[in-house]
Formats: structure tokens, C-alpha cells, sequence
């Protein structure tokens, strides 16, 4: 399982592509990939949003992401798995948040994504901050899912 | 005791500070290390409270070279 946190733009289909190229290289050991891929949009609660600021605690954010990514490695018996998170200003249309993993069977693999993304938001400690065309604003809560 | 204070995203731009050395003698708990650098406000109750980078409550006991970081619910993902 790898965790990243990432200042500049990423491209989460190639980074999906090159992660399991290099690390699930056994042929036929996995059935299953599940992943999300979260998306900054350029609107929020009825404001258009120009950009947005991701801030984080460096060090718990990794020390978070690894805890939630180990429990659902066993708790959902996954082969492997990936979590890719960006902080820094964004623009829209580019990619936040990436979750893959890895599994047998796809209940464990759709399960394990829903789990480890919902365990994040609530759990990860990230900031966002949205520049809105008259004034910027931190985002005082996730919406429900 | 030494401990060091650090605040996040809304509630270190609305206190005007990032990071700070706390040394004093009568600090017990997480809540004493904020009432002691915050002054004339109540800890906030949807505040988030941290101790060496695991969430704590505000009753969780400090002790010498401690982090302590205090910041807004958490909006990643």
C-alpha cells in the first residue's frame, strides 16, 4: 500500500496504470480494482469557485492516511492499494483525491473504496479554501457523500 | 514545561498564529495549553484537538516536548 501527498498536478488514471504495472506484476493474482477519484468543481453551495487552497498537518495526514489505508488492507483482505491526495492551490477540473485498490473479488474491492475515502474525509486532517470571484472562504464542512 | 502549539487553516488565521513555544509550569492538559496561549476565548466546541499527531480530547494530559495543535473540522478528500 502506498500513500502520497502531492504539491503539484497529477494524472490519477496514469498513476493507477503505473502503480499496478509495478506493483500487482504477478499475472491473474487479482480479480478486482476499485478506485475514486475525487474532482475540484468550479462551484460550491450556489458560489462559482475560481481556485482552491488544500491545506494540511504534514506528517499526521501521512501517519492518518497509512492507519486508514493498513485497516482496510485488513480488514477487506486487499491485495494492494493506493492513496494519492494533493495539497496547494487548484484549479478546476483537477484531480483532489485518489483511491485504488486492489482485491480477489469486487465486494471487497468497491467496499474497501467506499471505506477508505469516507475514513479520510472525516478523519485526514485536510483544509480546503475556496477563492470565490468576490472572496475566499474555508470550507467549514464535507458534504453528507 | 516546554510544549509546542500549533494551529491550522481557520482558526490560525483568525488567531494570527501558526506556531508557538509554550513554557510554563502549571499546564496539565490540552485545554490549559490553550487557555494559556489563547486568551479570552473558550476552546471552540467543533474544535479538533491533537497530541503528537493523534486526535485527543481537550482533558488528555501534556507532558514536556509534547506537539499540540488545535484546528477546524477537517474538509480533505
Amino acid at each position: 500500500m502506498r500513500v502520497r501527498i502531492l504539491k503539484d498536478p497529477f494524472d490519477p488514471w496514469q498513476a493507477l496504470s503505473d502503480y499496478q504495472r509495478e506493483h500487482l506484476t504477478t499475472r491473474g493474482r487479482f480479480g478486482a480494482t476499485a478506485a475514486f477519484i475525487g474532482t475540484m468543481r468550479d462551484f460550491n453551495e450556489d458560489k462559482s469557485v475560481e481556485r482552491m487552497t488544500l491545506e494540511h498537518y504534514p506528517g499526521m495526514t501521512d501517519k492518518h492516511l497509512t492507519e486508514i489505508a493498513t485497516r482496510a488492507m485488513q480488514t477487506h483482505s486487499l491485495m494492494d492499494g493506493l492513496i494519492m491526495h494533493r495539497v496547494g492551490v487548484l484549479e478546476p477540473g483537477e484531480p483532489i483525491v485518489l483511491v485504488g485498490v486492489w482485491s480477489a473479488h469486487r465486494a471487497a474491492a468497491f467496499a474497501a473504496c467506499r471505506e477508505i475515502i469516507e475514513d479520510l474525509k472525516a478523519r485526514a486532517p485536510f483544509w480546503k479554501k475556496e477563492q470565490l470571484p468576490d472572496r475566499a472562504r474555508w470550507v467549514e464542512r464535507n458534504t453528507p457523500g | 514545561m516546554a510544549v509546542t502549539v500549533r494551529f491550522f487553516a481557520s482558526l490560525k488565521e483568525r488567531l494570527g498564529v501558526e506556531r508557538e513555544q509554550l513554557d510554563a509550569a502549571d499546564i496539565r492538559t490540552v485545554l490549559d495549553v490553550w487557555n494559556a496561549v489563547v486568551e479570552n476565548e473558550p476552546l471552540p466546541s467543533t474544535a479538533l484537538v491533537a497530541l503528537n499527531l493523534e486526535y485527543v480530547q481537550a482533558d488528555a494530559a501534556v507532558k514536556d516536548g509534547d506537539e499540540v495543535a488545535f484546528f477546524p473540522p477537517v474538509t480533505g478528500g
